[in-house]
């Protein structure tokens, strides 16, 4: 039962495991390169500077 | 404080103290033979000093709706003072430590409370989640509602997270007092205050969605992932490894649902994701925040950013068995960690290189305000502490640091250097804002603090360095005769000179936190000066720092 049990989670994890984590990596990649984010990441980066007015109505 | 509060919040806060006065009630009487009965007493204590502050406010007028119009920054207040309590409580139990290894004789009396094993998890309790939970909470709270533009959504809630949390912390550390421990680092605490936790979590982490959900900003400002992924992920791995069975209900004592080495891998999971999220993840949000609000410059790559966060949220989760190198653990377990634990080193990097840039072209302000000082050594330290982190994942390497003092180096690298510097720097920002005077009481005494911090955490770090290296080298250096050239008690000998330097230093970085006390509290208590800005406005920087020496 106890070896049963490890090897299926080594096999899981050198099959599926790699394919999630290669896949989120590239989802996360794609996200933030993609173009039409630019504008909302460079508004967010810069619109902190100035927030201390309360909150907006 | 509660006068802040609706009328009807006000009741609800004197319903959940009587609650838990009854709950600390039914601990003590069911316990009375057990170490549960002191801890019942604790939490009854807590429900009527609770029920008593409630009560003398509860018919104050209530407040009006213009409250609305501005963020609510009295939770954060408390926050901010806690944490510098339990800064003194954490630190002053530390050095005494440090100097009980130094001169084990000092202890003053042949009691088990004064010993130092029940000693050492209050410095660790009291000093990561009464002095870091507490800077977290307080921060977090502020960064949602600003990078939101939203205020909290309600006046109770903050509260009931920031008191109960300061009652875990209180229920934890005078459990030790009396004997009470899971024997799990870092998750010391026994079953009824992990239920407690959890409460006062999953309340906080519904707290932060409620406030994002009105965010008035379409994007979610990167500091607020960072946040969220350390309340999230502390609440799992708090919930797995604390999987236990009380003996009985009226009992403080509790089994592990795990054993043997699964037990041993659950708890570093736990463990060293307790180091990510806890005192990193969260610590990164504070960093990405305050440091370009600080410098008056914006981070220097937003994308950098989010490319860090999700490196650091996936590689982290996968390193804790570099704790269990050459144990019963699988050895591709230990190999895994290994692995991404030297991978981590990318999204560690990215992070502290995005603060540093950050700083390119403000450096005049970097020597000028000791604020900004804190935070550009607590960026240099995070990458000094992840450098070394990742070094000593490396088996080998392990084979010589694990056990020594080189670990306990590379911990207070990262918790003086980069946790304790980020804080004094956000808190330092903070202060003024929050209590609307135009700048600290003493600028200069924010430069005597720096500089006593600065000080202790060299001295500290570097002593702990030498003598954990000499252990290491000690403990398997053979003669010819094939057998150990040193007996134990050499290697002990050889550590007495860097553990009074390691009190030492800890005593540097305990009196400039208390002189950090001193100013807050100064600050507090001067009237507040004319505001520069228009009524209602506040200024984001609180006025030009004074140069000290100048
Ligand atoms: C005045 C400053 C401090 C002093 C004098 C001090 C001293 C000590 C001492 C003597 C130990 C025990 C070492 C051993 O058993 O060999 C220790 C452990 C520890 N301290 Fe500190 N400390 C200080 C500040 C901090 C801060 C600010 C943090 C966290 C934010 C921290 C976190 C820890 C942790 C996590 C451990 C356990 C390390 C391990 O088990 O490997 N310390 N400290
Ligand atoms: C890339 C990042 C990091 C890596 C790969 C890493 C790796 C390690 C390794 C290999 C150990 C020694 C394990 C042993 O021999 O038992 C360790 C211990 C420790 N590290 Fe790190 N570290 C990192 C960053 C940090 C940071 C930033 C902090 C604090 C803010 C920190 C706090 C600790 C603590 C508290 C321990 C002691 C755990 C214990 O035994 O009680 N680490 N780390």
């Amino acid at each position: 039962m106890m070896g049963l049990e490890h090897n299926l989670m080594l096999g899981f994890a050198k099959s599926w495991g790699l394919f999630y984590l290669i896949a989120l990596a590239l989802g996360v990649v794609v996200y933030t390169f993609w173009p039409g984010n630019r504008k909302r990441f460079e508004r967010a980066r810069t619109s902190i500077m100035n927030d201390e007015s309360g909150p907006w109505a | 404080m509660v006068s802040t509060m609706t009328v009807g919040e006000r009741q609800m806060a004197l319903g959940l103290c009587v609650l838990v006065a009854l709950c600390g009630l039914f601990m003590a009487v069911a316990g009375r033979n057990d170490l549960m009965g002191p801890q019942g007493v604790v939490v009854l204590l807590a429900g009527i000093l609770g029920a008593i502050v409630v009560l003398r406010r509860l018919d104050a007028p209530e407040p009006g709706p213009e409250r609305l119009a501005s963020y609510y920054d009295e939770p954060i207040k408390f926050g901010i003072v806690a944490a510098m309590v339990w800064a003194i409580i954490g630190m002053l139990v530390g050095d005494w430590v440090a100097w009980l290894l130094a001169f084990p004789r000092l202890t003053f009396a042949d009691v088990p409370w004064a010993s130092f094993g029940r000693l050492r998890p209050i410095h660790t309790t009291g000093i990561i989640f009464g002095f870091g939970g507490n800077a977290l909470i307080a921060t977090s709270m502020h960064v949602m509602q600003r990078t939101s533009r939203a205020r909290l959504p309600d006046q109770l809630s903050p509260w009931f997270v920031l008191a109960g949390y300061n009652l875990f912390c209180v229920l934890a550390v005078s459990g030790y007092l009396i004997g009470v421990t899971q024997s799990k680092e870092y998750a010391e605490p026994e079953w009824y205050a992990d239920i407690w936790l959890v409460i006062v979590w999953v309340t906080y982490f519904i707290l932060y969605l409620r406030t994002l959900a009105r965010r008035r900003e379409p994007h979610i400002y990167v500091a607020n992932w960072y946040f969220l992924a350390f309340i999230l992920v502390v609440a799992m791995l708090h919930i797995v490894n604390n999987l236990a069975l009380p003996v009985s209900l009226s009992s403080a004592k509790s089994y592990s649902l795990f054993s043997g080495v699964q037990d041993a891998m659950v708890q570093w999971w736990y463990g060293h994701n307790a180091v990510a999220f806890f005192l990193t993840a969260g610590f990164l949000g504070m960093l990405y925040y305050y440091l370009p609000k600080r410098a008056g410059r914006p981070i220097y790559s937003y994308r950098m950013s989010i490319i860090g966060f999700w490196g650091i949220t996936f590689f982290y989760v996968w390193v804790g068995s570099h704790h269990l190198h050459y144990t019963a653990l699988p050895q591709w377990v230990q190999t895994l960690g290994m692995t991404f634990s030297v991978m981590l080193l990318v999204p560690s990097w990215i992070a502290a290189a995005n603060a540093l840039l950050t700083l390119n072209g403000a450096w005049h302000k970097v020597r000028d305000d000791a604020t900004l000082r804190f935070m550009m050594v607590a960026a240099v330290f995070y990458g000094l502490s992840t450098f070394e982190g990742s070094f000593l994942a490396i088996q080998p390497v392990n084979a010589l640091s694990h056990y020594t003092d080189w670990t306990i180096a590379h911990v207070h690298a990262g918790t003086l250097g980069w946790n304790a510097m980020i804080i004094f720097g956000a808190i330092y920002y903070l202060v003024p804002q929050l209590w609307k005077r135009p700048s600290m009481y003493s600028p200069r005494l924010v430069e005597v603090h720096f500089w006593f911090a600065i000080a202790g955490t060299v001295i500290y770090v570097f002593a702990m360095w030498n003598s954990g290296i000499t252990q290491g080298l000690m403990w398997r250096t053979y003669n010819d005769s094939g057998t150990l050239a040193y007996s134990f008690v050499d290697s002990l000998l050889a550590m007495h000179p860097y553990y009074i330097a390691r009190a030492f230093g800890g005593l540097l970085f305990l009196i400039g936190t208390a002189v950090g006390c001193y100013n807050i509290w100064m600050t507090t208590r001067t009237a507040p000066a004319a505001r520069i800005a228009p009524a209602g406005q506040v200024p984001d920087m609180p006025s030009a720092p004074v140069v000290a020496g100048e």
